[in-house]
């Protein structure tokens, strides 16, 4: 599977990563050499293999229906890089 | 609905998605609380702001509320189910991905049956049901140049509907709405307020030529959010595609907002620019596994719902098909009738609901749980009536009396004098002297004019103040003209 | 007296208890370690006032005769574990001053049990790397033969680094493709990844939650036992955690391993495999022999798919986990016309390159078109490595095998550094422990011609950390590895 410079800019967008113009052949070449060894997973045959997902097979155990945790607007805030009125603030997001 | 266009008849595809938030204490995901009106960023905990190292655990009570929706609407329940992460960039969505479910939703295949206004009904399939998490609720329209994030909504329970491409016309789909509505509310899963957009539409709407098997691409509109804009949506964005296909256009697959001001539907986005969401297994959610035991214990205590209510109330209650209707839409308004109609006709306590009780709701801007008038006391009114206590017409006197007041109406009419005379020798005396005072219309009226007998009627009503019973009113007045 | 640094948990315990020394005096020895050793830049952070104010408290238990099971020892924290109101960092630019607000369940556990914490280690950004040379604050110096300026491996070389070179009793670690035993390898001291699920991930930042997991990093195995027990536990706040008992690991330390199973992998000794690293390892096979135990010869057939299988799941999961880091709520925000913008600005400017690489991989390998020749591939690969382990366990109770390749390599070395794939066989040994779940020591067997650490691996089943320890001491007490002094 060759990776072109378009599937370096579509991967760089989905990752909201930016790719300078003069590295997206260098990032090309080094994805084809990565996914060409990963590639290797092709010989083996895994007809009727299921996935595995979670490793220790255990069920989700719930959480009961309690509240506990809130009011704590100062703490949720206290990292942000700018908040006004105890909101996180962004540029305009235009919907 | 069939379209008619300049090249023939058109037929209309649509399927809804809905999402509906879960009545729950907590979140999803997170200990925070679900109620979401408080200041900005209160109700968030560390899992919800997606801080570094947080982990989700599952609540619960979404759980069993989803599979309470999923049994309402008589589907499937998954015993095995899992999550799964969406990913896609957004300000409202601090993980950067949401999770949902994908592969393995809890609840698989069911059926609504919606009620139309020709009297017939048609079953709608449901594809699946699954949950996931609410996204927070940005205020974009402070500041020219600034969104302020308030994280409160973020991680909410949601429960998301998926029904088959079943709707053929915008009634179907609104009256699916109005169903879906009514079964999460008799079942208290969610508050079904669409205008609160605790519950949500996105609609998916195709035409195709009568007859044509294939499905064309069809077109997603976001966010109807009320039963009349998902109608008004589709008859538009149907109209729409008709005209594109007749003037030798195509339809791709695509996004579109609807415009609640114009009625209209207005292009966002083409599918093939759509985010490529890289769906995958949640890692820090193993599967969720159900047992037996607590499906059955849910299916044990499901409330009775809508279309049962309805078939009981038809069957047991004398309630005609189009009242039961409307009466059971609302969970509450059934109670009320119920209650009301213990021990009385259930059809005249209908008629009253339905009349002048609902007028009179409207006029003052109520819902049926604060009204004046309980249900006990329209019960005894209805049954004044029947026990020839007042007449028909005092009756609405009195009603609104109690409108005013939210007094008892046996009260009423004891204070009022409004007792209606029962005592045939009273009415006998009144009768005898309206007749002894117009030989005139006696003459008249047994020589043929038969009409006049409404005007006895009245006169001995007039002179009764109202209260003779209008039924031994006629039976003296037949024997004694 | 003897320099108090250089004392085991056990033996430092004993000192406290017996009033040789306050827990005071020893916080106050690590502190004075750690400045004399700054050159090695193992700490990122460097916690003096809450370090010696615990310590008073565990000197007032000692004085109270209510000290818990860790009371006043002193450990090094991996940055990539949240302390509550001690900056956090995961050694990324993206996490600027980044103070979390809460406390991770790992540490919480050891601090209340009496541990005391000297400050944050350094380590690969994210976890991501297998030398620390990927840490936005510099490379860890390896303290063996410090004039070469070899790495102290990765991604947990501050922790290595710091327990090898006595800048701490011990340390926290985290463990997703082998950052506990292939570190512990390259500083000649003693690490073990726990079973998944035995140790709660609360807290943790995230690499690849279906693989990482924490676990202690310490001078011998009888501390790593000591550590682990209090570390472990079911913990509501993390669904992938085990509700299983947890034994005291320390108890089976001494017991025979005479009638045990030793599993020897054919698969994990390659062909061009490091002669000396072969030579240890046979003389650990006859040590256990020697001990009574039986050896196996057992086969891991999917071996070599191990490594490729790692590289699509855990960038897979780094690609979503990583995607919270956006400049709206903590750390690093580079400013920008849009949100869009803002987005790319920070995460561009934020993280390093090896991260950058890996959410790119995990993106793709998701992607519509490619999920199931890549993911769902792997995910496949990975239960077929799960079951060679369940076949093999049916034959052995433990599986022996080098931990590393090879010793600690110099910082920048180019082979590594131009081609990713090279830094990444690194891992060759460890990664398959980490698919399949399985707890995991590395302790030091020897050293080298020219002078350097080499690590055994031990493997064991699922939730039976207890055979690893016991076998591990057996070698220890034969190996009669020095450590650094």
């Amino acid at each position: 599977m060759a990776i072109d410079t378009q599937m370096v800019k579509k991967i760089a967008f989905l990752s909201h990563l930016k790719v300078e113009d003069d590295k997206i052949a260098g990032t090309a070449q080094e994805f084809d050499k990565i996914l060409d060894w990963v590639g290797q997973l092709s010989e083996v045959d895994t007809t009727d293999v299921r996935p595995l997902s979670a490793v220790n097979d255990i069920d989700l155990i719930c959480r009961k229906d309690e509240v506990t945790e809130g009011n704590q607007a100062d703490k949720i805030l206290k990292n942000a890089p700018v908040a006004e009125y105890d909101y996180f603030v962004v540029p305009k997001v235009v919907e | 609905m069939i379209l008619e266009g300049k090249t023939g008849k058109w037929e209309v595809i649509c399927g809804l998605e809905i999402h509906c938030q879960i009545i729950s204490k907590s979140k999803i995901f997170s200990g925070a609380s679900a109620k979401f009106g408080d200041d900005a960023n209160q109700s968030v905990s560390f899992v919800d702001a997606g801080m570094p190292g947080m982990l989700p655990t599952l609540n619960e009570e979404c759980v069993r509320q989803a599979v309470k929706t999923g049994l309402g609407l008589r589907a499937v329940i998954n015993k095995y189910s899992e999550f799964s992460r969406k990913n896609y960039f957004y300000a409202d969505l601090p993980q950067g991905y949401q999770i949902t479910q994908f592969v393995h939703p809890i609840v698989g295949e069911g059926v609504v049956t919606i009620d139309l206004d020709d009297g017939s009904t048609k079953d709608i399939r449901i594809e699946r049901l699954h949950i996931e998490q609410d996204a927070a609720k940005s205020i974009h329209d402070m500041s020219p140049t600034k969104s302020f994030i308030d994280l409160n909504r973020c991680g909410v329970g949601l429960m998301e509907i998926v029904t088959k491409p079943d709707f053929r016309s915008p009634e179907e789909a609104g009256a699916f709405l109005k169903k879906l509505r009514s079964i999460v509310r008799y079942l208290g899963t969610c508050d079904g307020n669409m205008n609160e957009g605790s519950m949500r539409c996105d609609a998916s709407i195709s035409v195709r030529p009568l007859g044509e098997d294939e499905l064309r691409p069809r077109a997603e509109i976001k966010n109807v959010n009320s039963v009349k804009f998902a109608m008004q949506a589709i008859e538009y964005e149907a109209k729409r595609q008709v005209e594109v296909y007749e003037n030798g256009g195509e339809i791709e697959q695509e996004t579109r907002q609807f415009d609640a001001t114009t009625g209209t539907t207005k292009f966002m986005r083409k599918k093939e620019f759509a985010n490529d969401y890289r769906y995958f297994p949640e890692p820090d959610l193993p599967p969720l596994v159900l047992s037996d035991e607590f499906i059955e214990e849910i299916r044990r205590n499901l409330p009775e719902l809508p279309d049962a209510k309805k078939v009981r109330f038809m069957e047991t209650m004398g309630l005609t098909k189009y009242d039961a209707s409307i009466i059971c839409e609302n969970k509450e308004v059934a109670e009320f009738f119920e209650q009301a109609a213990a021990g009385h006709d259930g059809k005249k306590v209908a008629n009253w609901l339905m009349g002048d009780f609902f007028a009179m709701l409207n006029r003052k801007n109520l819902t049926i749980e604060n009204s004046p008038v309980s249900a006990e006391n329209l019960g005894k009114l209805v049954e004044l009536v029947e026990n020839n206590v007042i007449s028909g017409k005092t009756a609405k006197d009195v009603f609104e009396i109690m409108a005013e007041s939210g007094e008892n109406p046996e009260k009423i009419v004891e204070e009022k004098g409004l007792k209606q005379v029962t005592d045939t020798g009273a009415i006998e005396a009144i009768v005898d002297k309206v007749i002894a005072s117009s030989p005139d219309n006696v003459a008249a009226y047994r020589n043929g004019k038969v009409a006049l007998r409404g005007w006895f009627v009245g006169q001995v009503m007039k002179e009764s103040q109202g209260k003779a019973n209008p039924q031994v009113v006629n039976e003296l007045l037949n024997r004694k003209l | 007296m003897t320099d108090i640094t250089k004392l085991t948990i056990a033996e430092t315990l004993g000192g406290l208890k017996n009033k040789q020394f306050s827990a005071t005096d020893l916080t106050k020895a690590y502190l004075k370690s750690m400045e004399d050793n700054r050159d090695l830049n193992a700490y990122v952070l460097e916690t003096p006032e809450v370090a010696l104010a615990q310590a008073a408290q565990s000197d007032a238990h000692y004085a109270a005769g209510t000290a818990r099971d860790l009371e006043g020892i002193p450990l090094g924290i991996k940055d990539l574990f949240c302390t509550k109101n001690i900056r956090t960092t995961a050694c990324s630019h993206i996490l600027d001053n980044f103070v979390p607000q809460y406390e991770s369940t790992v540490t919480a556990n050891l601090f209340n049990a009496g541990a005391i914490c000297l400050g944050k280690l350094n380590l690969d950004e994210f976890a991501m790397g297998s030398s620390t040379e990927n840490s936005f604050f510099g490379s860890t110096i390896n303290p063996w033969q410090y004039e070469r300026k070899l790495v102290p491996g990765g991604s947990s070389g501050g922790s290595s680094a710091a327990v090898a070179a006595n800048m701490c009793a011990a340390a926290t670690a985290t463990d997703t493709g082998g950052s506990i035993r292939q570190p512990a390898a390259f500083c000649g001291v003693t690490g073990i990844k726990p079973t998944y699920g035995r140790c709660s991930r609360y807290g943790v930042i995230a690499f690849a939650s279906s693989l990482d997991q924490p676990g202690p990093i310490a001078k011998d195995v009888r501390d790593c036992a000591i550590l682990l027990k209090s570390m472990a536990g079911h913990d509501v706040k993390d669904a992938t955690s085990v509700d299983m008992k947890v034994p005291d690991f320390a108890a089976v330390i001494g017991q025979s391993v005479r009638g045990m199973k030793i599993g020897i992998p054919a698969e994990y000794r390659p062909q061009g495999l490091n002669e000396e690293m072969v030579g240890y390892w046979d003389k650990g096979i006859e040590m256990l022999r020697q001990a009574g135990a039986e050896i196996v010869d057992i086969y891991l057939p999917h071996t070599k798919y191990a490594l490729p299988t790692y590289y699509i799941i855990a960038p897979a999961e780094v690609s979503s986990n990583l995607a919270r880091y956006d400049g709206v709520r903590y750390g690093l925000r580079v400013d920008g016309k849009s949100l869009d913008d803002m987005y790319i600005n920070t995460r561009s400017a934020g993280f390093g390159k090896e991260v950058k690489r890996r959410i790119m991989i995990g993106t793709y390998v998701l992607s519509a078109g490619y999920y199931d020749a890549y993911y769902r591939k792997a995910q496949k690969i990975r239960r077929l490595i799960r079951n060679d382990f369940i076949e093999a366990f049916k034959l052995c109770d433990v599986i022996l095998t080098p931990t590393t390749p090879t010793t600690a390599f110099p910082i920048g070395d180019k082979s590594m550094s131009e081609n990713p794939i090279n830094m990444w066989l690194n891992d060759v040994f460890t990664v398959s422990v980490n698919l399949a779940g399985l707890p995991a020591m590395s302790l030091p067997i020897g050293l080298s011609a020219d002078g350097l650490p080499l690590g055994l691996q031990l493997i064991g089943r699922a939730f039976d950390e207890e055979t690893i320890f016991k076998t591990a001491a057996v070698l220890e007490k034969e190996a009669k590895f020095e450590r650094l002094k």
